[in-house]
C-alpha cells in the first residue's frame, strides 16, 4: 500500500505532523476561519469565506491527487459510507458546529488566538470523545453496519469516466463562486460589513 | 480590532496544496478529529489507569492516546495558529464573541456553557461519522467519497437550520 512518492517514515513523520499541523495552523488563522462569527454566518449565508475556502481546498487538492493518483504515486483513503452514522454523525456535527462555533480544526486555532470559548469547547470535546469512546462497542454492533456501501466512491456510483467526474466538481465549485459573488455584490452595502 | 485576513481563495488553494504534499509524501490525508479522540484517551489516562484506557476498544484500536502523526498534527495546528496570531497582532483573550453577544447577551457562564454542550455534540457526531471537516469536508470530500459528500451536505443543512432557529432573530440595536 506505501505509494512511491511517500518517503517520509520512522521517526520523522512526527516531525511531519508537526510541521503539516504548523501549516495548517497558520492556513485556519489567515483565512479567517478560527472566527466563531465567521463560521456562525456562514450558516446563517451572510458571510461566505468558509464555503470559499473549503470548496478551492477542495478542487485543487482534489485535481492535484486525482493527477497524481493517476500516476500511481498516491493512494486513496477512502472512509466507509456506513450511511446511518454518517447521516446522524453529521447531523449532531452541523448542530454542534453552530452551538459551539468552530469545528474540531478551527476550535484548535481559535484557542491559539486567545478564544477563551473555545477552549472550554475544547474541553467539551474531550468529554464528547470520551462519551463516544465508551458507547463505541454498542455503535460498532448497532450503528456501524447499518446501511454500510463500503469506502465507495462517488465514480464507482455511475459509469461515467473519473475526469467527468472532477470536471464536474470544478464546474460547480465556479458555480458557487459566481453565485457567492452574487449574492456579497448585492448585500454588499447593508449587511456585509466588515468590521463589527 | 484590527482584522488580518488573507485572501479566502488563497487559503483555500494553499489547503489545497497541503492536502496534496500529505498525501504523496506521507500517504496521510488532514484530520483533526481522531487527535482530539486520541487527547481524551490520554485525559483518561490518569483516571482509569493505562490498562482501563487499553481494556476500551476504541482508545485501543481507533484513537490510541499516543503522540503519533496525528496527534502532532493537532498540536503542530495549535502552534501554527498562535504563531500567525501573534505575528498578525491578532492575539486576543475573549470569551464571547460578538455575534453571540448580540443575540444571547454579555453572560460568559452562558456562553461558555453552550461551547463545552456544542464542543461534547460536535464530536460525537465527527467521532461518529468517523471524520470532521479537515477529514470528510476537506479530504474525503476531495476524494470524491460518497461518506464525506453525504457528510458535507447533511452537515450544512443541519447546521444552517440550527443556525436560523438560534439567530432568526436579528439583532435589536
Amino acid at each position: 500500500m506505501n505509494s512511491i512518492l511517500s518517503f517520509i517514515t520512522g521517526p520523522n513523520l512526527l516531525w511531519a505532523g508537526l510541521a503539516f499541523g504548523f501549516l495548517f495552523g497558520v492556513l485556519l488563522h489567515s483565512g479567517g476561519v478560527a472566527d466563531y462569527n465567521v463560521i456562525v454566518k456562514q450558516f446563517l449565508f451572510r458571510d461566505f469565506t468558509v464555503l470559499k475556502v473549503m470548496f478551492t481546498a477542495i478542487v485543487v487538492g482534489g485535481v492535484g491527487i486525482f493527477i497524481l493518483h493517476g500516476q500511481g504515486l498516491v493512494n486513496f483513503h477512502i472512509k466507509p459510507a456506513a450511511m446511518l452514522a454518517v447521516v446522524s454523525g453529521a447531523a449532531l456535527f452541523g448542530i454542534g458546529m453552530v452551538i459551539y462555533g468552530y469545528c474540531p480544526g478551527t476550535g484548535v486555532a481559535a484557542i491559539a488566538a486567545g478564544k477563551l470559548d473555545a477552549l472550554v469547547g475544547f474541553l467539551g470535546m474531550l468529554a464528547g470523545a470520551a462519551l463516544y469512546a465508551f458507547s463505541y462497542d454498542w455503535i460498532a454492533a448497532n450503528i456501524l453496519p447499518v446501511g454500510d456501501l463500503g469506502k465507495k466512491r462517488l465514480p464507482q456510483l455511475a459509469t461515467l469516466p473519473e475526469w467527468v467526474w472532477y470536471a464536474g466538481l470544478v464546474v460547480m465549485a465556479g458555480v458557487v463562486f459566481a453565485v457567492v459573488a452574487r449574492v456579497e455584490k448585492k448585500s454588499a452595502p447593508s449587511t456585509l460589513s466588515k468590521e463589527p | 480590532m484590527k482584522t488580518y485576513r488573507w485572501n479566502p481563495y488563497l487559503v483555500g488553494a494553499l489547503i489545497g496544496v497541503l492536502s496534496i504534499l500529505t498525501f504523496s509524501l506521507v500517504d496521510k490525508p488532514i484530520g483533526m478529529s481522531t487527535g482530539i479522540a486520541q487527547a481524551s484517551g490520554a485525559c483518561a489516562l490518569p483516571v482509569l489507569g493505562s490498562a482501563g484506557v487499553a481494556a476500551n476498544t476504541y482508545w485501543a484500536k481507533k484513537a490510541v492516546p499516543a503522540w503519533d502523526y496525528g496527534s502532532l498534527f493537532v498540536l503542530g495546528t495549535l502552534f501554527g495558529a498562535f504563531v500567525s496570531a501573534v505575528v498578525s497582532g491578532s492575539f486576543k483573550l475573549e470569551s464571547v464573541p460578538s455575534v453571540w453577544r448580540e443575540r444571547f447577551g454579555p453572560s460568559v457562564i452562558k456562553r461558555m456553557a453552550a461551547a463545552f454542550l456544542g464542543g461534547v455534540v460536535i464530536i460525537f457526531g465527527a467521532r461518529l461519522a468517523d471524520g470532521c471537516t479537515s477529514g470528510h469536508g476537506i479530504s474525503g470530500s476531495l476524494q470524491l467519497a460518497v461518506s464525506s459528500w453525504t457528510f458535507f451536505i447533511v452537515m450544512f443543512a443541519t447546521g444552517a437550520v440550527t443556525a436560523f432557529i438560534l439567530f432568526r432573530h436579528r439583532p435589536q440595536s
